[in-house]
């Protein structure tokens, strides 16, 4: 069964004029202001994985359009007793779901859910493969720092093979043209990464990926997706962590974005976090907006 | 069909004639218009068109058609005992015949895992309901956990004809030694699943461009290549090591492998035709029925293997037919089970890639099917068709164009990439020891 229309599985296969309608959907919404599209509708977030920011911003969103949430975790509910996901789909189908939101540790997982279910599925970051409401938050960020994406050069700095994030940033800036450079460690940044998508490469040097930069995204090192890799922090923070001279490599304006969770002393410095190019939690406060105009778009209210 | 009851109750099977085909026996070197008469089980004569004189109980009318000895797959997971609800032997080798094999072998990762003499017994008893010959690959280590070796000459007297871990490496350097150098000296193939374990740990395809942007962890072709490279070392120092890799699926273990055989060591592999069709860029939206290990490999892994059917360097095509039910593959794609069934596409997709596509000869073809594996495991009668072998036969229509529907398969499981697909070849008759056992 084909996913049903509204769903967002990710960005990859989304259009470029979609992308910019749902941006220009989400400077409409206004959080502080109720605006019942969603009136009377069921959101369920299934949550199997941690998450503090995607999660409430998500049922903020909601909240905000009028709809009922139901939060299902992975911890208190069946699927601790070995419900496998498709049943747990139905289940919440049966209550009366109207928009499915995940949030799980596998890759494809959501894609699994809409082949099953008649009902709009929405990624909430699924394993290491996408997070198509943090790309879009971002880009939502970029614009109105940047106005433009035309010209723009992005470089996103850290652990990119185990990001979602990532993945998902690059498709979305590639479709507008941007020029996207990857800096880590090899172990972190395969050169494989720079076949993600046009305009996409890989450096090892942070000089490299800063100069003439408008937009740094920072990603934490996944420590708990690590897997067996060893990587050695000491040297991670000596050639790759963010701190106020490095910064300065990168243009005058350049601003600072990180997805969150942030670990300070890490892959940035408090200077840099609590500096005055940081975006980190104007990030955060857009990404109700943005996740507003993604459920309006999956129950078709996005006019 | 014949009928049963008619079988059992004559003392004397009835003969079976089939005349009129094109026969394709590569390891008697022939390839040309001949009949081929059946009796008490075995082949009684091969000659030119009417040139068989007397009759027969039975006749095929073979024109048209290709009549080969009957395939032999080196490679199936019958899934007895213990995981009846993904295949027995009876559904599994009802499918075998539906897709031409007259004969099967069957993997030893079973629960409990098959490393007695007791289960092989078992295995082979008429009450398992098998349609055609089911030979037994037994562990070769006790639960196939790769400490201890199991007893090869009390498996192979109870009529092992092979012994794998299969599903996981025989991993450990001296273990490996052990069993080629037991293996040699019993004349007795050591199969290998050749994975470096420590480099596939959560891994669900192959490493590459597209793992990467699926967010999956792939296993390298060097988690294949290592372990390959060591077996075939090892094989080329021992004396009389039989050495067989399962599913090869990597260029790099090609190279390995071609080297062993080079130097003359008793080294032979199997490829199958799922590594042979398809590539890691053709899963799409996480469909697990493109999951199996080895996984789809890339472009040029796939082109290395195709060289070596065309060339001939490959032994064996084998499906690893590997049947799971439903709910054991529509789940997360990290977490659903690796395999796919094969028994009923194996004939037509090497015929619709490697004939059709490719222009590899029919001839060579059923090689891979008949001599080929007989020669790997030494099934003494088969794989031929020359007078006094056994009389197994596959008759097939190379031209036959047909769609495979996975939900009409006759394994108990559905779980197929190549549902729906259009191809051409198909078994028509399937003979097991003289007696038609399949007709479609």
């Amino acid at each position: 069964m084909n996913p049903a229309r509204g769903s967002l599985l990710g960005i990859e296969h989304l259009e470029a004029a979609e992308i910019l309608k749902l941006l220009k959907f989400a400077r409409r919404m206004n959080p502080d202001k109720p605006r019942p599209l969603l009136k009377g509708k069921r959101v369920f977030l299934l949550f199997y994985e941690a998450s503090t920011r995607t999660r409430s911003s998500f049922e903020t969103a909601a909240k905000v359009m009028g709809a009922h949430t139901v939060l299902i975790q992975s911890i208190g509910s069946s699927i601790e007793k070995g419900e496998s996901l498709l049943d747990t789909g139905y289940t919440v189908r049966a209550v009366g779901a109207d928009i499915i939101v995940i949030r799980h540790p596998n890759a494809g997982a959501p894609y699994l859910m809409a082949q099953h279910l008649d009902i709009p599925v929405i990624n909430a970051g699924d394993g290491l493969h996408e997070h198509p409401s943090q790309a879009l938050l971002d880009a939502y960020t970029i614009l109105r720092n940047k106005k433009t994406f035309k010209g723009l050069q992005v470089a996103i700095v850290g652990d990119i093979f185990h990001s979602r994030v990532a993945r998902s940033a690059c498709h979305l800036l590639s479709k507008f043209g941007v020029k996207i450079i990857l800096c880590g460690p090899p172990e972190l940044v395969p050169e494989i990464a720079a076949t993600l998508a046009p305009g996409v490469r890989v450096t090892r040097h942070i000089e490299d990926a800063l100069r003439g930069t408008d937009v740094v995204m920072l990603l934490r090192v996944q420590t708990e997706r690590l897997a067996g890799l060893k990587i050695d922090l000491a040297e991670y923070i000596a050639r790759y962590q963010m701190n106020p001279a490095r910064l300065k490599m990168a243009k005058k304006d350049a601003v600072v974005m990180h997805p969150g969770p942030i670990i300070r002393g890490l892959e940035l410095t408090s200077e840099v976090a609590d500096g005055a190019q940081a975006r980190i939690l104007e990030e955060v406060r857009n990404g109700v907006p943005t996740r507003m105009a993604i459920l309006a778009r999956a129950m078709g209210k996005m006019r | 069909m014949t009928n049963p009851e008619k079988s059992r109750t004559s003392v004397r099977k009835p003969s079976l004639l089939i005349k009129g085909g094109h026969l394709i026996d590569p390891a008697a070197r022939i390839d040309a218009p001949m009949d081929v008469l059946l009796k008490d089980g075995r082949v009684a004569e091969v000659a030119p068109p009417n040139k068989i004189k007397g009759g027969a109980d039975e006749k095929f009318d073979a024109r048209g058609l290709i009549v080969a000895p009957g395939f032999i797959d080196l490679h199936a997971h019958l899934r007895e005992p213990g995981q009846a609800h993904k295949e027995t032997i009876a559904t599994g080798t009802a499918a075998a015949a539906a897709g031409g094999f007259t004969s099967v072998c069957t993997m030893p990762n079973t629960i409990p895992v098959v490393d007695s003499v007791e289960w092989i017994e078992w295995l082979r008893q008429p009450e398992r309901g098998a349609v055609v010959n089911v030979f037994v690959i037994a562990a070769a280590t006790r639960s196939s956990k790769g400490a201890t070796l199991t007893d090869f000459r009390a498996l192979q007297t109870a009529g092992a004809i092979a012994v794998t871990d299969d599903g996981k490496p025989i991993f450990d350097d001296s273990i490996m030694r052990e069993a080629l150098v037991l293996g040699g000296e019993l004349n007795f193939p050591v199969v290998q699943h050749a994975e470096d374990t420590r480099m596939t740990e959560n891994c669900s395809m192959h490493a590459g461009a597209r793992s990467f942007r699926l967010g999956l962890r792939g296993m390298t072709a060097a988690g294949e290549a290592s372990i390959v490279e060591r077996d075939v070392q090892l094989a080329m120092h021992i004396p009389n090591a039989r050495l067989h890799v399962a599913h090869l699926s990597t260029a790099d273990a090609l190279k390995s492998v071609r080297r062993g055989k080079r130097a003359k060591a008793r080294v032979t592999f199997e490829v199958t035709p799922h590594h042979f069709t398809l590539t890691d860029e053709d899963m799409r939206d996480y469909d697990s029925n493109y999951k199996m290990n080895p996984p789809l490999r890339s472009v040029s892994d796939r082109e290395a293997i195709l060289a070596a059917l065309a060339d001939g360097t490959v032994d064996a095509i084998a499906t690893d037919h590997a049947p799971h039910a439903a709910h054991e593959k529509e789940m997360e794609f990290e977490r659903a089970a690796f395999g796919i069934t094969g028994l009923e596409t194996a004939l037509a997709l090497a015929i619709t890639r490697l004939h059709r596509e490719k222009r590899i000869p029919l001839a060579r073809i059923v090689e891979f099917f008949t001599a080929g594996p007989a020669r790997c495991f030494d099934l003494r009668g088969r794989g031929s068709l020359v007078r006094g072998s056994i009389a197994d036969v596959t008759i097939f229509d190379p031209k036959k164009k047909w769609t495979f529907d996975a939900a009409k398969s006759l394994s108990k499981s559905r779980n197929t990439p190549f549902d729906g697909w259009q191809l051409t070849g198909k078994a028509v008759a399937t003979v097991v020891g003289g007696r038609i056992v399949h007709s479609g």
